[in-house]
């Protein structure tokens, strides 16, 4: 009697092992159209993309180091420093042999959480469902040498040795030239636009604090990445001030900071921004969308998108943002979205978008 | 008679010593003493003494034969104001006021401001000079000082004399850009600043662009040179914003002026309006295709 309970005590922890693996593996059953895919990307969360791969159709004709470089990026993109976090699925589509199923990615990164929406397409082979992947294929650009002779400023600055009359390079001068307001789930943004009105470049950061009915000091926030930091002579941009948790009843003045110092700075590379307009997205929300062409020879690593809509009297009504997973390879379109406020979209009269970049060991 | 005698040799001693100390005294020269100069100081009197010269920072002390000449070198002697001269002999103290004058000016040091400025502005270039001898006193006599403003060989001169140790003056930037070399001198020292005299905002009407090359897929603007209204070339990296504006939406580039031009990519299109501008500032427009 023991030695059959041994025995199938002994089956019992095999099986649950070997299931274990299969979870691990694939992260589900590939029984139906919306299981293969959370199979699929269960594999992805678990960095076992070999298991992920298995359940890509033998038809989508894409090799594991393209599928590969599709989930976790290159060429130093934001996706190479992201983690995927959640893959929510939503068959819309389904009959015997095929499927459509709307998979709504979140990757977490260190500038926030990264929204990517795809409609996988599904197809039953004689293993079960498998996913038809479709990489998005990159142009190759043509070998070639572009001449960049960009601009860079560089700044000699006041010696240890110098007298004390010996002035340093004096600090560039910015000019806030709009400020907005509005309150928005539970809290406060001050927003509007910085330029910089010097013939240097400029390192800038916007700073606000508001100040209560009795003048005291409510709260003091920064634009952190909600405005172009570097600004190069007569260079506009825009900035947004997050006050999370403040109610505007309480607020009776604010009071701006901008901050700002001289900086080397290059004018390369130049982004271009194209095809931009006002859409809706594929669940129905209303995104600014185009394309991002690097129109010089290095890549840009993490390309970051800022938009600035206005309303008729040209007023700054809403400043958004987003980061692009891809890296923006020389002459190659990107294309982007960022968010734009349903409720403000009919007022919306103009809109503006600027590009930061972050480049890998950029030598200035 | 002992007592007698004792209390008669107490008297000639004290006798003696204040004797002694009412010949001693100084004799300091009430003009012409500078610093880094030789200074020599007369006593009267008799006997050993300490001779202390107390001046702003500084402190000389000698022992000294009255009735002798005390010498100062000209290296021990560096500190300008005002001076206290100290004799102590036989317990008693006498003192003088001296002044002690700065030495030539030999060090300046110029304040320009500002370090940048746009061309053609009136009194916008402020420069002061505070004059120094070399060890580092304020020269107060009143000094001439000439201000040299130029850029690219033309400019002007100007002399001011100092007061107080200051001298001033404002100037009014030139009509040409490039680095203006502000230039303050003092017999043969001179101290040099740079001034960025930089353009102006680009002028109405200069801003126009054309189109220099058409691709399958691309059209490439290029502005004529963008000069301010002195015809100076707008600084360099100055943005130039290019829209392009079709059914497809707006494409936008924002370049940056080189050497006067700014060029951009943009889509090719068969029907689409472009327009360029420059801060406040707005060119001519360009139409694609439309038969236009």
């Amino acid at each position: 009697m023991n030695r059959l309970l041994a025995i199938l005590f002994g089956v019992l922890t095999l099986a649950l092992v070997a299931l274990g693996r299969v979870h691990e593996g694939v992260g589900g059953s590939n029984s139906t159209p919306d299981g293969a895919v959370q199979a699929l990307f269960a594999g992805v969360k678990a960095h076992d993309l070999k298991g992920s791969y298995s359940l890509v159709s033998p038809s989508s004709n894409v090799d594991f180091q393209t599928f590969e470089r599709s989930l976790v990026g290159s060429n130093g993109s934001l996706r190479t420093y992201s983690q995927l976090e959640s893959a929510d699925t939503r068959v819309l589509h389904e009959n015997d042999s095929e499927a459509l199923v709307r998979t709504e990615l979140k990757y977490a990164t260190a500038v926030g959480a990264l929204y990517d929406i795809q409609d996988l397409k599904v197809v039953k082979d004689a293993t079960g469902w498998k996913v038809n992947w479709t990489a998005q294929k990159q142009p190759s650009v043509p070998p070639q040498v572009i001449p960049v002779n960009f601009l860079r400023w560089d700044v000699i600055w006041r010696g240890a040795e110098d007298d004390w009359g010996a002035q340093n390079v004096e600090g560039p001068h910015i000019r806030i030239l709009s400020m907005n307001y509005t309150e928005r789930e539970g809290g406060v943004i001050i927003m509007g636009e910085v330029e910089n009105e010097d013939t240097v470049p400029a390192f800038v950061s916007v700073g606000a604090t508001l100040v209560g009915k009795n003048g005291e000091d409510i709260d003091e926030e920064s634009s952190f990445d909600k405005v172009s930091h570097v600004l190069l002579p007569k260079e506009v941009s825009p900035y947004r001030v997050d006050f999370p948790h403040v109610r505007l009843a309480d607020v009776k003045s604010v009071r701006m900071k901008p901050d700002t110092s001289l900086v080397p700075a290059s004018a390369d590379p130049v982004i271009g921004v194209l095809h931009q307009r006002i859409e809706k997205d594929a669940r129905g929300r209303t995104v600014l969308t185009g394309e991002l062409i690097n129109e010089s020879g290095q890549s840009v690593n993490i390309p970051h998108v800022l938009a600035t809509f206005y309303d008729n009297n040209g007023r700054v009504i809403w400043v958004s943002d987003g980061y692009l997973d891809q890296a923006l390879l020389p002459q190659t379109p990107q294309p982007f979205a960022v968010d734009l406020r349903d409720d403000l979209a009919a007022n919306v009269h103009d809109y503006r978008v600027t590009v930061n970049h972050y480049i890998r060991n950029r030598q200035e | 008679m002992r007592k007698l005698v004792l209390f008669g040799l107490a008297t000639l001693v004290a006798w003696f010593a204040a004797d002694s100390a009412r010949g001693a005294d100084l004799r300091i020269p009430s003009s012409g003493v500078a610093a880094g100069r030789p200074l020599t100081i007369g006593t009267d009197g008799q006997g050993d003494a300490v001779i202390s010269l107390l001046g702003p920072g500084q402190v000389i002390q000698r022992k000294v034969k009255l009735g002798s000449e005390v010498q100062i070198k000209a290296e021990d002697l560096h500190s300008a104001g005002r001076w206290i001269a100290i004799l102590r002999a036989s317990g008693e103290s006498h003192s003088r006021v001296f002044w002690v004058e700065p030495a030539q000016p030999e060090n300046l040091s110029f304040l320009a401001r500002p370090s940048r400025v746009p061309v053609a502005q009136h009194n916008a270039i402020s420069g002061t000079v505070f004059l120094f001898d070399r060890f580092q006193n304020l020269v107060l006599r009143p000094t001439p000082v000439t201000f040299d403003l130029s850029v690219k060989g033309t400019g002007a001169k100007q002399s001011v004399g100092s007061r107080n140790g200051i001298a001033w003056i404002e100037a009014s930037s030139g009509p040409k850009e490039g680095a203006a070399q502000f230039v303050a001198s003092v017999g043969n020292f001179s101290v040099r600043r740079v001034v960025q005299q930089v353009a102006a905002e680009p002028c109405s009407g200069s801003l126009r662009m054309h189109i220099t090359r058409r691709e399958k897929d691309t059209v490439v603007v290029q502005t004529d040179p963008i000069r301010d209204c002195s015809g100076n070339l707008v600084p360099d990296g100055s943005i130039v914003s290019f829209i392009e504006t079709d059914q497809k939406g707006k494409s936008t580039v924002d370049a940056r002026i080189k050497k006067g031009f700014a060029q951009a990519e943009l889509p090719a299109s068969d029907n689409a309006a472009i327009s360029v501008a420059s801060g406040v500032t707005l060119g001519n427009e360009l139409h694609l295709g439309g038969g236009r």
